[in-house]
Order: structure tokens, then sequence, then C-alpha cells
């Protein structure tokens, strides 16, 4: 089990070096000249040249890459050409929000998905299980800002049930936090509860129809038993990697969540760097977001263990 | 044919069945199309009593088992047919709840595919445990206590330790005496073994035969052992079932069968065997079915007369054109062959 452990947490560091060198190569290989959109539109020739050397971009290129990984092992990304500030300043400013709605996203697909899924498949061919995947179906079809445009137009402008757009943080007032996230999170999360619930349900189907299952019933096991214990927890493994696959594509859904929302989150940051081609923070919040994605799949490496006894290395 | 060690030969114990099957009939309705599997099949198992029934693949033994467990995908996609009494009580009656108190408590099922049929993310001493909470409304403490208890009983070494293995952490003959450990776990009156030793290699195979047997003898279960092997059959039959197409097509005791099969598929199915009984004691390897040339016939395009008469040397036209009924010949032997008194003749010919 530890070696396994370490094995995992060692396999991040390859994955981690090919991700830097990606998002280093980024600067280095785009048409646009960094020092150029730092000097501004009336820079002259040799502004530009001396921010150039400034910044360290006119030295051989292996040593600017070894200069800026060791910068980035002290937890220094660089600073916003525009906002003039440290990027991972800005990303911390940015990032409780986003995970915020990621994490709420999450629970509410699952806590919704899961038992659809498992209803569905327990019922196949029945009403309950078409209804079920019909609406699954309909949730699939609809982008998020569509979502998310109906459910403001309904629950927040016509009958003012909930704040239209904004954020307010956790510590600053809770109950307001979570007013805040019901909309965004229903509009995000109902493309992963689709998707978490069909996957649930095709997954629970092949395995109702496994040997172990009719053993099950054959010991005359209640159908909860036989569905909640022997069925889902074989189903947790396949599961589990949508519920990962679901975090990963989440993040693209955030950034659009965010605009139709109104949400100060890392998204917004990121469309504003697109926007002004500000490289520093747009390579910071590759690397965050990348560094992420990695902790989420060594994480869901780890539970595979917890539900799988044949993983074990 | 030598019949001489014949070895199961004891008289079977007297008594009122504990499970009497009656006219059991079993479709499956695939595309609009009924698949008749199971084709009015009759036998009765009495207390201590060994039932073998033998028959090629595919000729509904396991769904003759299943359908008695109720554990046939439900209707539309199946239909059982028939009386089916166990200790009395017609099951096909019983609501579902009612059945899931029978289901391993009264009646058990050890399963033919041993690798299968364990679930591989529980533990084994759970997996028996929690068949004994079920149905004696036992603790954990108290289920895992039998789960051990089992473990040791079926002679799996360190029960204490294994109780907490995973099935993949066993060989396929300790996976095959968990099945069977779980499937005693509760006492049942009667057990369905459907191939118990197949998979397994000799010796493992005669250890369990002969654990079967010693468990009957200790709890009088009433045991219907569904098996390929004719060894298997001569070891531990008191009576035999011979089934064809679906068909019961021989019953007789297991001395008498062997002595005097009256149906040439019988006699076509012992053809190459020699010594009967000694293979699992010497260890020469299973004996298994005779091949009998010509294909089983599709559930599909059931021939209109006799099954067997596509392959049978002794077939004439009165059996291509009239379903032979199974008769007693002999007393408590029964066949269905017009001409049941040459039957042996067909070992010459398929030899
Ligand atoms: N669920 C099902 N749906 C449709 N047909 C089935 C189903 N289960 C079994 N059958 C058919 O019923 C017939 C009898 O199958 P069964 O499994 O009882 O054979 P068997 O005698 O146990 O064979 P084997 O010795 O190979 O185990 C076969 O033709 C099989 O294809
Ligand atoms: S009835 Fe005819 S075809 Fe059928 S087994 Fe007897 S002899 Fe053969
Ligand atoms: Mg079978």
């Amino acid at each position: 089990m530890w070696g396994y452990l370490i094995r995992r947490i060692l396999a991040v560091i390859p994955v981690m070096t090919v991700v830097a060198v990606v998002v280093f190569l980024i600067l280095h290989l785009n048409p646009d000249d960094p020092a150029a959109i730092i000097a501004g539109d009336q820079a002259t020739a040799a502004d530009i040249e001396n921010i150039r050397r400034q910044l360290g971009l006119d030295r051989p290129v292996y040593i600017q890459f070894f200069e800026w990984v060791a910068r980035l092992v002290r937890g220094d990304l660089g600073s916003s050409i525009f906002l003039e500030r440290p990027v991972l300043h800005l990303i911390l400013e940015r990032v409780e929000p986003t995970l915020a709605l990621a994490i709420s996203t999450t629970i509410f697909s699952v806590v919704l998905a899961l038992p659809l899924g498992v209803l569905a498949a327990w019922k196949a061919g029945s009403w309950i299980d078409q209804a079920i995947m019909a609406v699954a179906v309909l949730a699939f079809s609809f982008p998020v800002f569509l979502i998310g445009y109906g459910l403001v137009q309904g629950l927040a402008l016509e009958w003012d049930l909930l704040p239209v757009q904004g954020f307010v943080s956790i510590t600053e007032d809770p109950s307001r936090f979570l007013a805040h996230l019901v909309l965004p999170t229903i509009a995000l999360g109902l493309v992963y509860t689709a998707l978490l619930a069909r996957m649930t349900r095709s997954t629970m189907l092949e395995i109702l129809n496994e040997d172990y299952i009719r053993t099950a019933r054959a010991k005359g096991l209640a159908n909860p038993r036989v569905l909640l214990i022997h069925a889902l927890k074989n189903a947790a493994v396949p599961i589990v990697t949508t519920i990962g696959v679901g975090i990963a594509l989440l993040i693209g859904g955030v950034v659009v969540t965010e605009s139709v929302f109104a949400i100060p989150g890392v998204g917004r940051l990121t469309i504003d760097a697109v926007l002004h081609r500000d490289y520093p923070v747009i390579q910071g919040v590759i690397l965050v977001v990348s560094g992420f994605y990695v902790l989420i799949n060594l994480l869901i490496d780890l539970t595979y263990t917890v539900f799988d006894p044949r993983i074990r290395y | 044919m030598s019949n001489a060690n014949v070895s199961a030969g004891a008289p079977p114990p007297a008594g009122t069945p504990l499970l009497s099957v009656r006219g059991l009939e079993t479709r499956f309705f695939d595309d609009g199309m009924a698949l008749k599997a199971v084709d009015g099949l009759s036998f009765d198992v009495a207390r201590g009593e060994t039932l073998c029934i033998v028959g090629e693949s595919g000729c509904g033994k396991s769904v003759s088992a299943l359908s008695v467990m109720r554990l046939l995908p439900p209707p539309p996609a199946s239909r059982v047919d028939g009386t089916i009494l166990l200790e009395g009580q017609d099951i096909r009656a019983l609501s579902e709840r009612e059945m899931r108190r029978v289901r391993g408590n009264s009646i058990s099922m050890i399963f033919q595919e041993p690798m299968t049929s364990l679930n591989p993310v529980v533990t084994v001493g759970y997996q028996i445990a929690e068949a004994v909470r079920q149905h004696e409304g036992k603790s954990w403490a108290e289920g895992f206590e039998r789960a051990v208890e089992m473990l040791r009983l079926v002679r799996i070494p360190e029960p204490e330790r294994r109780v907490k293995e995973y099935p993949h952490q066993l060989s396929g003959g300790m996976r095959q005496r968990v099945m069977i450990a779980m499937a005693l776990a509760c006492r049942p009156r009667v057990l369905l073994a459907d191939e118990p030793t197949t998979a397994l290699d000799v010796t493992i195979q005669a250890q369990i035969l002969e654990l079967m047997r010693e468990l009957q003898e200790e709890t009088g279960t009433a045991i219907v052992l569904i098996t390929h092997d004719l060894g298997v059959v001569a070891e531990m039959a008191h009576r035999v079932v011979v089934m064809y197409a679906g068909r019961k097509v021989e019953e007789a005791s297991v001395g008498d069968l062997f002595e005097r099969p009256c149906h040439p598929y019988t006699v076509g199915l012992m053809g190459s065997i020699p010594e009967l009984g000694s293979s699992l004691v010497e260890g020469k390897g299973p004996r298994r079915l005779a091949e009998i040339p010509g294909i089983v016939p599709s559930l599909r395009a059931m021939p209109a007369g006799c099954r067997f008469a596509p392959r049978c040397p002794l077939a004439t036209d009165r059996c291509r054109t009239e379903m032979p009924p199974l008769e007693e010949h002999r007393p408590r032997h029964w066949s269905a062959c017009w001409h049941w008194e040459r039957a042996q003749e067909a070992i010459h010919v398929h030899a």
C-alpha cells in the first residue's frame, strides 16, 4: 500500500516536468513578443530592447528555462504584465469562488446522479428508468450558458428567490455564500449529473448481470443489500473515474459559468489574461490548473485501492 | 463395459421427498419467440439422498436448477410452469419476499462458475456472514464466527485468517470450498450443486465430493448434483436423471443405470467409459461424457418425434414421427425410447 502510494506520488514528477516545459514554451513559441506587449503601443525599439534585457529574454532559452523553474520551485510564478502584481497573489485571490463552485458542483452532481443511476438500472426498462434517462438526455444537450440564463431569468429575476450574480466569501457570510452558489452550481452541474447518472446506470446494468449478483440473490438477500453492497461497490471504480473526468471537464465549464454569473474567479482571471495577452498570468493559471488535475488523478487512483482490493500496486 | 466397480450402489434412504419437481417447463422469450429450455422435467429427492442430473452441454441442467431457485430473469424474459414442492410447499406460489426467506436458507445452490460467483470486492467471511445474519437474525460477530466455523468445515486451512481475505487471494479450489461453505452456512434441507467440481483438478475434486458426502451424512441434506462426469455419478449418486434437449430421457438408480441402460443416449454417453468409479480414487483424470456423433438440436428447431433420432443409431421411421413417452420399463427405471429393449446395441455402433 505504502509502496504504491510512494510510486504514484513519484510518478507526478515527470508529468509536472512535461507540463512545465510546455507552459514555458507557450511564451517562447508564440508569435507575440512579450517585451513589445509590456512596452506598450508608443514604445520605441530601444525601449523594447531594454525591457527584453530586463526580463532576461535575450539570454539562451535553456538558461531562461532553468531560472524560470528555479523561481517556480520557490513559489514565484512571475508578475502580471498588466496588473503588475505577482501572479501567485492574483490566483490565490481568485481561487475561493472557483474552488467553491467546483466542489459544490461535484457534490451536487454525485448526490443527485448516483441514486438516479442506481434506480434507473434497477428498474431498467420501466417508466421510471425511461423518465430518468429522458431528463438526462435533455440536461445533457443544453449548453451551460443557456441553462444559466434560464435559471437567472426564472428563479432570480422573475421570482426573486436567489441572488442573480456575484459572489460572497464564506468567511464574510456563510449563508449568502451558499445562496450565491445555488444557481451557478445547478447551471454547471446538470450536465455532469446527466453524464454521471447515465454512466452509473450502464455500469450497474452490466454488474447486475454478473454471476456474483446471482450468488447474492441466491443467499436470499434483500434488494437494497444486493444493489448497494454487492453491485454498487463493484461499480465504484468506473463511477469514481467518471467523477474524476467530470471534475477535469468542469474547469472548462467554470470559465463560462463565472462569466454568466459574474463571479470573480480564476475563470474570469483567465479570460482577462487571454484578452490582454498577459502571458505570465496565462502560464501561472495553466500551471496551477494542471497541478490540480494531477492531484485529482492521484486522489482517484488512491480511492481505487479503497474500493477494489485487487488493486494494490 | 464393466459394471463391477460402481461404488455408490447403496439403496436411497426412505422418506418423503424434500424436493419434488413435477412437469417443469421453462421458456425463454427472445424477440417474441418462445424457446423451451426445459420440457416436462420431473424428479424427487429425499432426505439424505443424492440425485445426479447428467446430460450434454445445453440440455437444460442449469436452467432447471435456476428455475427451482427462481433465479432466472423475471417475466417477460422467461416463464416457468409446473409444480415445485419444497418440503410440501409450492415454491411457485410464494411472493418474492417469502421466496427470499427460502433461498439460501432451506434450499441453496452452488454455481457452476466458481471463479466469477464470489463478489471480488467483498471478503469471503462477510459473504458468508451476511447470509447467516439475513436468515438467522444473528449479529455480524456471530455471522463471522459461523463463517470461520464453515470454512473450517470445508477444510480451508487457517480459517481465522482466510475469512478476512478477498476471493482473488484464494485458489480456485478454495473458492469453490467457500461457495460450498456459503451454500451450507444456514444448513439447507436441499442443496443444488451445479457442476461443483468441474473447474477443479482431480485431487481437489475428490476431496470436495468426499466433503459433500460427509456433510450429507451429518445433516441429511438432499443433494441434486449436476455433472458432466460419469465418474462423479458413480461415486455420488443414489439415483440418476439423464436429460437430453430439455427432457428427461431416462431415470434409474445408479446401479440399474450402469448395469442396464434403457436409452441409446445413455448408452452413448457411457460409450467410452472403461471403468466407472475408479477414476477419482486413482486420480486418472475425470471421466467426461463420451462424445456422441452429431449435434444437439437447437431450441429453435426441435425434431418432431424423438429428439435424439437424428443422432440415434437405432432410429426408425416411428422414432422420427412419434415422440416416445417416458415409461417405467422396470421397477423404478424409466426411459423414453421406442426401442428401449435394444438400447444396449447402440454401444456397438458407437464403438
Ligand atoms: N437466460 C437465457 N436466455 C435464453 N436462453 C437461455 C438462457 N439461459 C439458458 N438458455 C438456453 O437454455 C438451454 C439450456 O441451458 P443450460 O445452461 O441449462 O444448459 P446446461 O445443461 O446447464 O449446460 P452446461 O452443461 O453447458 O452447463 C441452452 O440452449 C441455453 O442456450
Ligand atoms: S426412440 Fe428411437 S430415436 Fe429415440 S432414442 Fe429410442 S431408438 Fe433412438
Ligand atoms: Mg450448466
